[in-house]
């Protein structure tokens, strides 16, 4: 059951599954969210899990609020989807010509980059959720002497395919775009492919991620 | 045969294929898109005796000048516009609403938007487009949709294919209302804000900044004083959603909007006062009123049956 469901204006529906990040929350989400995915309910149109939220936008013409709150209430999860994503390997290349704030976190972590690396490259990462720009997986949790702070400026262009920082969290760039995470390198992968029509994001929310590094020559041979 | 097509004299400010938007893609980042006034698209391809959800060209303050090579197809302009037709011997002002004759070489000049920021050009016939993820949308921000994900450019092509016959020469009357009081439904963190900014939210205008697209409304106004945090664990929106920035000035998230946020969210706007919304145009000021959500889904009943009838009198 969702305890705490409001309207967020007249089409869509908040729930609220209380405000702290972690993966347990994260998990029950998702959870959610793919069983009300499968169960078709008519005039729902969106679906957005969230670190800790899941709204639901619906076709005014079609349903109202009242009436899925009641059908979202009532779903019966007998046969539970299970929340189980992906294991997805994503190559990075770390070379200095990519890794554009390996400097800036050497100093504020008080690390050498080899740390810094060994510690990002050794651990899983969950994906809490995708979006804001189509494709981009927001990752986590980094090991927490890795925490730090967006940058102070943000960048105006982060080069696409970029893997950046902050917090506890780690995201892939799908697109250049303004952005102020610490950039520690980048993927020859294309996380969003717009040219496929059918699956065209490689991380889904609830999918577990694990980095491996590469090598200039290595990532210049994916390209080809 | 004859190949029908237009030929991009002048592509316009802000001109893109659009339909009625993609659905159930937000969980991977991609938002709906689709025609920014929803009734104009609808009425366009009414007019045009079209499918529902057929593709039309929308273009924002500044529109396309598009030379028609072919035989002969029909046309109709939706939104409150200043067209010409220019044709071998004369110039003819355009009439929205009301299918309009191009043959072989005339000139369609969408000029310009009055006091309004989008207007449609529909054909009673389908531009030959790609489709992505069941819509030809163009969302410029993840280049998909129509056009390879691009607005129109000069001298491109766009070919013209399965022109109908069958439409009508009446004109509809129809005018465009304007509004200033937008009716918001208050958001889940309205009490992140301080009881003056709470006041100032529903007592004061606010001008719609140059800083607005397809993606969004920036405005200006009082500052909205937030007094618990300026930021919240990002979270899903939807259109209509209104978030006040860390600078205390409103962001009204439109068709192209990115699917997650971090601002708190003060209030979304109704579902039946978006089409007129988006139409404001720079410069104007607005007024938030503060609605619930029974009055706000009573008026959009009453909305759409407008809708409805206005499709109804183009048959």
């Amino acid at each position: 059951m969702i305890k705490n469901i409001s309207n967020l204006g007249d089409a869509a529906l908040y729930c609220d599954f209380g405000n702290d990040v972690n993966k347990e929350i994260n998990s029950n989400v998702i959870q959610f969210f793919k069983n009300i995915q499968k169960s078709k309910i008519p005039g729902v149109i969106n679906i957005t899990p969230s670190y800790n939220k899941l709204i639901i936008s619906f076709d005014l013409n079609i349903t109202n609020f009242d009436k899925i709150k009641t059908e979202v209430e009532q779903l019966n999860f007998k046969n539970k989807i299970s929340n189980v994503g992906k294991l997805i390997k994503i190559p990075v290349c770390c070379d200095n010509d990519f890794a554009l704030d390996i400097k800036r976190l050497e100093k504020l972590l008080k690390l050498q980059k080899e740390e810094i690396y060994k510690k990002f490259f050794s651990k899983k990462y969950y994906c809490y959720m995708t979006g804001f720009v189509a494709g981009m997986p927001f990752l986590g949790d980094l090991d927490d002497s890795l925490y730090a702070r967006r940058l102070d400026t943000p960048r105006v262009k982060v080069p696409k395919n970029s893997i950046g920082l902050t917090e506890q969290f780690c995201n892939i760039y799908t697109f250049e775009s303004p952005g102020g995470w610490n950039i520690i390198g980048k993927t020859p992968l294309d996380i969003f492919d717009n040219k496929n029509n059918s699956s065209p994001n490689l991380i889904n929310p609830g999918d577990t991620i694990s980095f491996f590094q590469i090598s200039k020559s290595e990532f210049e041979k994916k390209y080809d | 045969m004859t190949e029908n097509y237009f030929e991009v004299l002048r592509p316009g400010i802000n001109t893109t294929f659009q339909d009625n938007g993609r659905k159930n893609f937000y969980h991977i980042g991609i938002p709906f898109s689709g025609a920014m006034d929803n009734r104009n698209f609808v009425i366009a391809n009414a007019i045009s005796n079209n499918k529902k959800n057929n593709p039309v060209i929308e273009f924002a303050l500044q529109g396309p000048k598009l030379r028609f090579k072919g035989n002969k197809v029909y046309f109709n302009v939706t939104g409150d516009v200043n067209f010409q037709i220019l044709r071998k011997n004369k110039i003819e002002e355009g009439v929205c609403y009301q299918n309009i004759i191009l043959e072989n070489n005339d000139c369609l000049d969408l000029i310009s938007t009055n006091r309004s920021v989008y207007g449609y050009l529909s054909v009673n016939a389908s531009f030959k487009i790609d489709f992505y993820l069941d819509s030809c949308s163009v969302n410029t921000k993840a280049e998909i949709g129509a056009n390879n994900g691009k607005i129109l450019e000069k001298n491109q092509i766009i070919k013209i294919e399965n022109i109908t016959k069958k439409y009508s020469l009446n004109k509809l009357d129809y005018i465009n209302s304007k509004i200033e009081n937008i009716r918001v439904i208050k958001g889940p963190h309205f009490d992140y804000f301080s009881k003056t900014a709470k006041e100032l939210f529903f007592k004061e205008k606010f001008s719609v900044t140059k800083l607005t697209d397809r993606m969004g409304i920036r405005l200006d106004g009082p500052r909205i004083e937030n007094i618990k945090n300026t930021n919240i664990k990002s979270e899903g929106l939807v259109k209509g959603t209104i978030q006040i920035t860390a600078d205390g000035n409103p962001i009204v998230m439109l068709s192209d909007h990115g699917t997650i946020g971090g601002y708190p969210k003060i209030g979304v706007v109704i579902s039946a006062d978006y089409d007129k919304l988006v139409q404001i145009p720079p410069g104007s000021k607005i007024k938030f009123k503060e609605i619930n959500l029974k009055d706000a889904e009573t008026i959009y009943k009453l909305y759409e049956m407008e809708t409805q009838n206005l499709i109804s009198k183009t048959k």
